[in-house]
């Protein structure tokens, strides 16, 4: 049986009529984008502060952000996913699981897998925050304590504003797990990229151009989120170190 | 603290031989993953630093490609797509199922990919001198490799590589896409059958972290030891 190409089937009207098949990619591609972005947000902002306190100088401090961190990276992402989704509305305080549960499920979805993919990927983060700081040599911290500078003074004005550019670089990649590690949130019944990719086999029969055309998205927003990690790795590069690095 | 849920953990021991067999499912898929991870994974990185440009840029672009896209769009690519080509291609009866070995093959060649990148940077790391006085004893391009360079490329891999395993386990769980009974998909079976998701999923969850949490101890504990010897 010869397979019957098509690439106009995304032009065609979607089998509930609202719009075309295109406009279901698109959808999920916006989708995404969204979840990545704003579970990025939520990871630079946990990562860096969990990153700082794993490399103080105080021992109740960083223990609890080391457990922070192997907690979030000896569990795989799609239990996470689950514990977040089905799990913590549960045990929550009554009042605030059974608000959780009265939204519609698009957003309960959304904000569970927002939220898991934050903390995943803060963890990540963290780690790769606290090399940065330890990166730095030495000097650096003891001299601005010497200066009469006190910790947390050493830290916002010496050795943070170096370690958050030296961090740049290796953050790209894990910039780009964010958007692959969405993926993961179609197994809850988010329709992001790769639901509606799916989800056009079932009701076009044309799979190898869903697939095709949902693997190219991801390509590309692999491309572009390299090319702007480049300007922005550019941006910040520190003079005198070999690539920025 | 917590809301109004009552805790019932009694689906779990009656479900301890199940679930432990997802867990076998789920080790298997992780060893076989490896050793073919590994072996593959070897050819690419020696393809990929080969001086016939053909080869060099298949092996960066199948690296790179596969880098790029999700684990579950390859899940879904080989468990959903290829068992179809593979069908009308080579012409199997409609009802053998190719899907879980087709998801399995897909899932190890994903995993290749990043070990291709691991062995590239081990193989890197092994001084010039050491091929050239391989050569000048008289040994071939494979012998080379075989007896000299990758002996020692694997020495200084070994923690990252048992890191990427640790990763690797916890990726099986994303075989959940293909219906597989991996161990946490025997977990949420469990759960889904009585009712009891809640539990199930903490306890999965609480295995994971235990295995993993060793594991990455042993692997640190070993590369301390490495870095001493």
């Amino acid at each position: 049986m010869e397979y019957q190409w098509n690439w106009g089937v995304f032009l065609l009207p979607s089998a509930v009529n609202d719009g075309t098949y295109l406009d279901w990619m698109i959808a999920g591609l916006q989708t995404t984008l969204l979840l990545s972005l704003s579970a990025w947000v939520i990871a630079l902002l946990l990562g860096a502060v969990v990153g700082v306190l794993r490399t103080v100088p105080h021992r109740g401090l960083s223990g609890v952000a080391t457990a922070y961190v192997e907690m979030f990276r000896n569990i795989p992402l799609l239990v996470q996913l689950f514990f977040w989704y089905f799990v913590l509305p549960e045990l929550l305080p009554t009042a605030a699981g059974d608000a959780f549960k009265a939204l519609n499920p698009i957003a309960q979805q959304f904000i569970a897998a927002m939220v898991c993919l934050g903390f995943f990927t803060s963890a990540r983060v963290a780690e790769q925050v606290r090399s940065g700081i330890n990166a730095l040599p030495r000097g650096q911290k003891n001299a601005g304590l010497a200066l009469g500078l006190t910790l947390p003074q050493t830290y916002r004005h010496v050795m943070l504003p170096m370690a958050f550019r030296l961090v740049v670089p290796p953050l790209t990649s894990e910039f780009l797990n964010v958007f692959k590690n969405s993926a993961v949130c179609s197994t809850i019944g988010l329709l992001e990229l790769a639901a509606q990719g799916r989800q056009l086999v079932d009701y076009t029969a044309q799979p190898y151009e869903s697939f095709v055309a949902v693997t190219v998205a991801y390509l590309m927003i692999n491309v572009v989120v390299m090319l702007l990690m480049r300007k922005v790795e550019g941006l910040v590069r520190v003079p005198g170190y070999l690539g920025g690095k | 603290m917590f809301g109004s849920y009552e805790f019932d953990w009694s689906s779990i021991p009656g479900s301890l031989t199940f679930l432990g067999q997802g867990l076998m499912v789920s080790l298997e898929i992780t060893a076989l993953a490896i050793v073919a991870g590994i072996v593959w994974g070897t050819l690419l990185a020696m393809a990929r630093l080969s001086s016939i440009k053909p080869l060099a840029w298949a092996a960066a672009a199948y690296v790179n490609l596969f880098r790029a896209i999700p684990l579950v769009m390859v899940l879904l690519w080989f468990f959903l797509i290829v068992p179809k080509f593979l069908e009308s291609f080579l012409g199997l009866p409609p009802g053998s199922d190719v899907r879980l070995a087709s998801a399995m093959i897909g899932f190890a060649l994903f995993e290749s990919a990043y070990y291709a990148e691991i062995i590239r940077a081990g193989i890197q790391s092994v001084p010039k001198g050491q091929l050239a006085a391989a050569h000048a004893l008289g040994m071939s391009y494979p012998q080379a490799m075989l007896h000299v360079v990758l002996p020692q490329a694997f020495r200084n891999m070994v923690p990252l590589l048992l890191t990427q395993a640790i990763i690797l386990f916890q990726d099986t769980s994303l075989v959940y896409v293909s219906a597989l009974a991996d161990f946490f998909g025997a977990a949420y079976k469990v759960g889904d059958r009585d009712g009891r998701l809640v539990e199930l999923v903490l306890f999965a969850g609480a295995v994971y972290f235990v295995l993993c949490f060793a594991a990455s101890q042993a692997v640190r504990h070993f590369q301390q030891r490495l870095q001493r010897a």
